[in-house]
């Protein structure tokens, strides 16, 4: 079997390169991108921990997550196709004021 | 060496080079496909934890509905490939270092754990991970969280379309 740790060293990666993404990339769909690519490790490890512990309370909380990042990208992508009409552009250094 | 170390490595590396692809892909249609190669990917390592009914969800919610959410908003905005000039290289920097720094930390902890799973009898293993037990933890232990995310959801489709609808 493989051990617990592998697991866990791959969701550590997976964040890693998510969260590269999300402070590198300029194109605010790809940085939503990034975000759904760190909730996915983030489950990871609750699935990870819930087969080390044998207990079935880690699927439910991953379950909640996927819930979370439906709600997460419909109000995100909403914002971004607000955010788009009103500046014609979804570059996030392009999005500096909050009203204009 | 055995067939269940054998697929986690090659699911881990698939799963690591979408996730590449997904970050450095020029066009945001490239990175959407890798993305969704990704959560499969990812599928088959929940499956690999005995996650059954997480791994049928990852591909139906997450590659199926959020995945079309984002490609109907790509070509919604008809976004071509991002524009050459990338930004300072300082900021690159910075976001490679704070990458690296975390990961090491990451590592470093996570290489201290005790690496063994929890040993379940026949008639747990057979149960674990199925839709009846997370169904049984959800609807007694976790119900009042359960009916919060409904509510979320709720909140969120009514959300998306009063700020998707209105000029802001």
């Amino acid at each position: 079997m493989v051990p617990i740790t592998y697991y866990l060293l791959l969701a550590a990666a997976l964040f890693c390169m998510g969260m590269f993404g999300v402070l590198v990339r300029r194109n605010a769909l790809v940085v939503f991108m990034c975000v759904e690519l760190m909730l996915n490790a983030a489950n990871l490890t609750f699935l990870a921990f819930a087969r080390m512990r044998g207990d079935s309370i880690g699927h439910v909380s991953a379950f909640f997550v996927i819930a979370v990042a439906a709600a997460e990208a419909a109000i995100g992508l909403a914002i971004v196709i607000a955010v788009f009409r009103s500046r014609g552009s979804v570059l996030v250094e392009d999005i500096r004021t909050m009203k204009h | 060496m055995n067939i269940e170390l054998i697929l986690f490595g090659a699911f881990a590396l698939l799963t690591l080079l979408s996730a590449g692809m997904v970050i450095f892909a020029r066009s945001p249609i490239n990175s959407a496909m890798a993305l969704v190669s990704t959560f499969f990917f990812l599928a088959g390592i929940y499956v690999l934890l005995w996650a059954h009914t997480v791994a049928v969800m990852q591909v139906l919610v997450y590659a199926g509905a959020i995945m079309v959410l984002f490609l109907f908003v790509i070509m919604l905005l008809n976004l071509g490939e991002s524009p050459t000039r990338g930004r300072p290289t300082l900021a690159r920097l910075a976001g490679g270092a704070a990458t690296v720094g975390l990961l090491a930390v990451l590592t470093i902890t996570l290489l201290k754990l005790p690496q063994g799973a929890s040993a379940m009898g026949p008639e747990a293993q057979a149960s674990f991970g199925t839709m009846a037990t997370m169904g049984q933890v959800i609807f007694t232990q976790w119900l009042f969280p359960f009916e919060a995310v409904s509510l979320l959801l709720l909140v969120a489709m009514v959300g998306a379309v009063v700020v998707a609808k209105s000029r802001i």
